[in-house]
């Protein structure tokens, strides 16, 4: 269509806005030198130099990377055994019921994730006195089962799209099943392994609610130090924080956007080579 | 062809294969020998994969069993069977190089490091890809992979090589350059080839001998001109080539042709089948090519006049369709001989006459 | 179209068994068993024990009184109430928004497209808390944004109407407002996907055969988009209902939605039955327009 779609270009514009308006607003602000939040009383950056030697801050960031480094990783072979369950077992005894429960944690409500893991950690505390004490392992346990869902549906739907026969090529030049495993099948869903992997260390990072109901004294996520700190309305530290935590991930997203582009670039390139061959 | 005494190379013996109620393939029994192009040919759904699959070990058999150089193929798995398949969309290994796919199966060979790499070489150096045993399965074109896929498959030496629809991907005019390319890999390796295809012209240009297949019953096996010149039913004579079909019934014979009763033709005599008795309901096939189209009567045992009703133009020849007196509409093939205007080629609406020789009459019981 | 693998490695009983078997027991265990332990409490009676819930012994076996209390106290119909429209208004206003945003990013040039999509998922990688709390930011009542908002609403109302400040924190109006800012992603991505998708040419030939643009939007594109428009409602409505964190900060106590009720009811009431009564009952609720959106699903899927 030869007509510039303005209107469309406009809503694109507001819609920007309205994303990064707010978070500009933040970064801002943690440079403001005054103790109201909302006010501005010149430029400072004692907020950064206040949280940098806040022991808290830094504890809770460790222990929230150290969760999510671990649930990351068993959420994610958990959740790629579960992906490749779905995607090539056709028949298996509970298969609808397994499918409803890697769908289930995907829409159920946080809070009720939340209390039921809690009531279960209780109960079973006082059904066989484990776990003694509420903390970290409670939380990476949690953390494991409502990422993991997420790594399977990344993984399933890879295997979907996969060409099955490639597979089937290998055993028939002489690959033991095991070895299609190994040779063919791995390789070629690694990217989405990946993908799930990133995906379950983002939301394991990110998680207030569930963490909050299943942690016990003495752990505390950076999630949670925030939400404490939030519930109490606007401080300037918290924007200092904030600054520092969108700027690293802005940071990340725009380098996999560089070697996004330029794996797109690839592409073109093998594209072209490929249409060479041709002559 | 070996003597028919001897065991063959392939027999496939009553096999069946169900899924759940539907019965993909019903009681097929085949033989193959050594050294031959062998065509599986039928439409979509007609159980040929499936054939395929339970060669090559990918799908178990509900009935019946297969011999593979005398060896009982039951419970073989796929990486232990002889049988190698290059599949209809390839399967090229995307994350390896086209060197690493062809090399892939030989992983497995209790051979040197040196003789793989010599066998990878001689490989590449068949199907003409020495220069892009670097690249990605990505970075190709469409009838590379193809010859890829053909080397990898190759590569082990397989005592049977599987093809599943070879040239489906490829386009029109690289796929009649790839069919000779195919039959000469296949003379100077000397592995025996089963295609599966639903593209008869395919069939007949590769293959020595071709079974056609429908509802998953083997209808006829036999080489190209058996089954295009001598077609066992009206599956056959119809999937093959173009046919005109008439309803008959067997009147009597005259020496040793057979004459039949037309209702839109008349009397007409034709080759003589065996086991037609008088009085049985037949059906009358005649291929375009041959009717013979003149505009005046000609001196021929099978003479039909009519009308052209359509007439399409090809430069090499004319397709006909004439309308005969009965109503029904004929197809015929001219080829133009002559170059420019001929007075003798028939044009629309001109009343011709068609013959036909007793031999190339078809007649089907079935 | 899938094939029986009969052979296939991950049909070997061993591996098949570890494959499907470890996922399968750990959610079973970590998921399954404490959602049945909160179906259980649900109908369990609130006790001053540790735990404080009982079955039998002095009390019912099965009491009904946290669903009796669900359906007859107004706290929690209204609580329920508040969830659905905070969540359909916050649906709606994404779909106004998102929809032109979507069709915008399908229709700018390709080498924008890229970088928009990438500023568009950005928000999503950074944490949610901190996207709730920057509008915190700019609702609170001396905050530039509010400054801005007040003086242009005491420009153009008559002077009576004039405000110090507009009232925005602990309203139900922050809670849409901060649930479409964290949730619009989750409209735009699915709506952008199946905008994507569709032909251009079949708006060229509703062009040629003489409609005008605004016609071949509603005759073409939108009917087409349906299916993106569902996944999208679905994927702002359903964790909207449940939303616990953005109530909880910049939302009105007095008229709380539904998770905070059960968060409350667990937390400061201790009363197990009652917030896992309250739990089934928002589970109920969200079943339907789940099914629905299945239903839907695979339907357009058979049709494909």
């Amino acid at each position: 269509m030869n007509r510039r779609p303005v209107f469309l270009i406009t809503m694109l514009c507001f819609g920007f806005a309205f994303f990064y308006i707010p978070i500009l607003s933040m970064i801002v602000y943690s440079f403001n030198e005054s103790r109201l939040a909302t006010v501005w009383g010149g430029f400072s950056t004692k907020w950064y130099v206040s949280l940098f030697s806040n022991r808290q801050v830094i504890a809770a960031l460790i222990l929230s990377l150290k969760i999510a480094l671990i649930s990351a990783t068993v959420a994610t072979i958990l959740g790629t055994m579960a992906g490749i369950a779905l995607a090539r077992f056709r028949k298996f005894r509970g298969r609808v019921l397994f499918s409803g429960l890697v769908t289930a944690p995907l829409i159920m409500p946080e809070v009720i994730t939340g209390i039921s893991s809690l009531m279960f950690f209780i109960l079973l505390a006082d059904w066989i006195g484990w776990p003694g004490q509420r903390g970290f392992t409670t939380v990476t346990l949690a953390h494991i089962t409502f990422s993991m869902v997420f790594v399977t549906t990344v993984v399933q739907s890879r295997m979907v799209q996969a060409d099955q026969a490639i597979e089937e090529a290998a055993m028939d030049l002489g690959s033991r099943p095991w070895q299609v495993l190994f040779d063919v099948t791995l390789p070629v869903i690694f990217p989405a392994i990946m993908s799930g992997w990133l995906l379950a260390f983002t939301i394991s990072l990110d998680d207030v609610v569930i963490t909050a109901f299943t942690t016990g004294p003495g752990a505390t996520t950076l999630p949670l130090l925030i939400w404490s700190k939030v519930k109490l309305g606007v401080t300037p530290d918290v924007n200092a924080l904030a600054t520092l935590m969108v700027l690293v991930v802005g940071l990340g997203v725009v380098l996999a956007g560089i070697l996004m582009s330029r794996a797109d670039r690839r592409r073109d390139a093998d594209a072209r080579l490929a249409y060479q061959a041709n002559e | 062809m070996p003597a028919a005494q001897a065991e063959p190379f392939l027999r496939i013996e009553g096999v069946s294969k169900k899924f759940g109620s539907f019965t993909a393939v019903s009681d097929v029994s085949l033989t193959v020998e050594k050294g031959e192009i062998f065509a599986l040919l039928g439409g979509s759904g007609c159980g040929k994969t499936t054939l395929l699959r339970m060669l090559a070990g990918f799908e178990d058999l509900s009935a019946g069993r297969i011999f593979l150089d005398g060896k009982d193929m039951a419970g073989v798995p796929p990486w232990l069977r002889p049988v190698h398949m290059m599949f209809q969309s390839y399967a090229l290994f995307p994350h390896m190089t086209v060197e690493t796919n062809i090399a892939y199966g030989l992983k497995h060979e209790p051979i040197s490091k040196a003789a793989k790499q010599d066998r990878v070489r001689e490989m590449l150096d068949l199907v003409q890809l020495t220069q892009f045993a670097a690249r990605k399965p990505h970075q190709i074109s469409g009838g590379q992979r193809q010859r890829v896929a053909l080397a990898r498959a190759l590569a082990r030496q397989p005592k049977l090589l599987l093809l599943d629809e070879p040239l489906a991907a490829l386009d029109k005019k690289l796929r009649e350059h790839t069919q000779f390319e195919l039959m000469s890999i296949q003379q100077r390796t000397g592995v025996t080839f089963m295609v599966v295809t639903h593209d008869q012209e395919e069939a007949m240009t590769l293959a020595d001998r071709i079974a056609v297949m429908d509802k998953g019953q083997v209808k006829q096996v036999g080489t190209p001109t058996d089954i295009y010149e001598f077609p066992n039913s009206r599956f056959v004579a119809g999937f093959i080539g173009s046919i005109t079909s008439f309803e008959a019934s067997v009147k009597g014979r005259d020496g040793d042709h057979l004459v039949l009763d037309v209702p839109a033709l008349g009397a007409v005599q034709a080759r003589d089948v065996p086991g037609l008795v008088e009085g049985q309901a037949v059906t009358l096939a005649l291929r375009p090519e041959k009717l013979r189209i003149t505009k005046n009567r000609p001196d021929a045992t099978n003479v039909v006049e009519g009308q052209v009703k359509d007439l399409a133009y090809f430069g090499k020849d004319s397709l006909y369709r004439i309308t005969l007196p009965s109503g029904e509409l004929v197809q015929a093939h001219a080829v133009n001989a002559n170059r420019g205007e001929d007075a003798a080629r028939a044009d629309w609406d001109d009343r011709v006459f068609l013959s036909f020789d007793p031999a190339s009459a078809i007649v089907l019981a079935e | 179209m899938s094939k029986a693998y009969k052979t296939g490695w991950f049909d070997r009983k061993g591996w098949s068994d570890i494959i499907i078997g470890l996922p399968y027991v750990w959610l079973v265990a970590l998921f399954l068993l404490p959602f049945l332990i909160v179906v259980a409490m649900s109908v369990a009676t609130k006790t001053p024990t540790a735990p404080p819930f009982s079955f039998g012994g002095d009390y019912p076996l099965l009491n009904w009184e946290g669903y009796e209390r669900v359906f007859s106290d107004g706290l929690y119909l209204r609580a329920f109430l508040t969830s659905v429209v905070n969540a359909a208004a916050a649906m709606l206003l994404c779909l106004i928004v998102g929809y032109p945003m979507a069709l915008g990013l399908v229709r700018v040039a390709p080498a924008w497209r890229n970088i928009l999509l990438m500023l568009v998922i950005l928000p999503f990688w950074t944490s949610f808390l901190l996207r709730v709390y920057a509008w915190m930011g700019l609702m609170g009542k001396n905050s530039w944004f509010n400054k801005l908002l007040t003086d242009w609403w005491n420009f153009v109302v008559p002077v009576d109407w004039a405000v110090n400040s507009i009232p925005m924190m602990h309203t139900n109006f922050a809670v849409v407002l901060v649930m479409v800012y964290t949730y619009l992603p989750f409209m735009i991505l699915p709506l952008y996907a199946s905008l994507e998708r569709l032909d251009t040419t079949l708006d060229e030939a509703a062009l040629d055969l003489g409609s005008r643009p605004h016609q071949v939007f509603f005759d073409i594109t939108l009917p087409q988009s349906v299916p993106g428009i569902i996944a999208g409602g679905m994927l702002v409505f359903i964790p909207a209902a449940g939303e616990l964190v953005i109530p909880t900060l910049v939302g009105n106590s007095a008229s709380p939605m539904i998770g905070r009720v059960i968060s409350d009811e667990f937390n400061q009431a201790r009363d197990w039955p009652m917030a896992s009564a309250v739990a089934v009952a928002l589970l109920v609720l969200m079943v339907v327009p789940t099914m629905l959106y299945s239903h839907f699903q695979a339907k357009s899927g058979g049709a494909k």
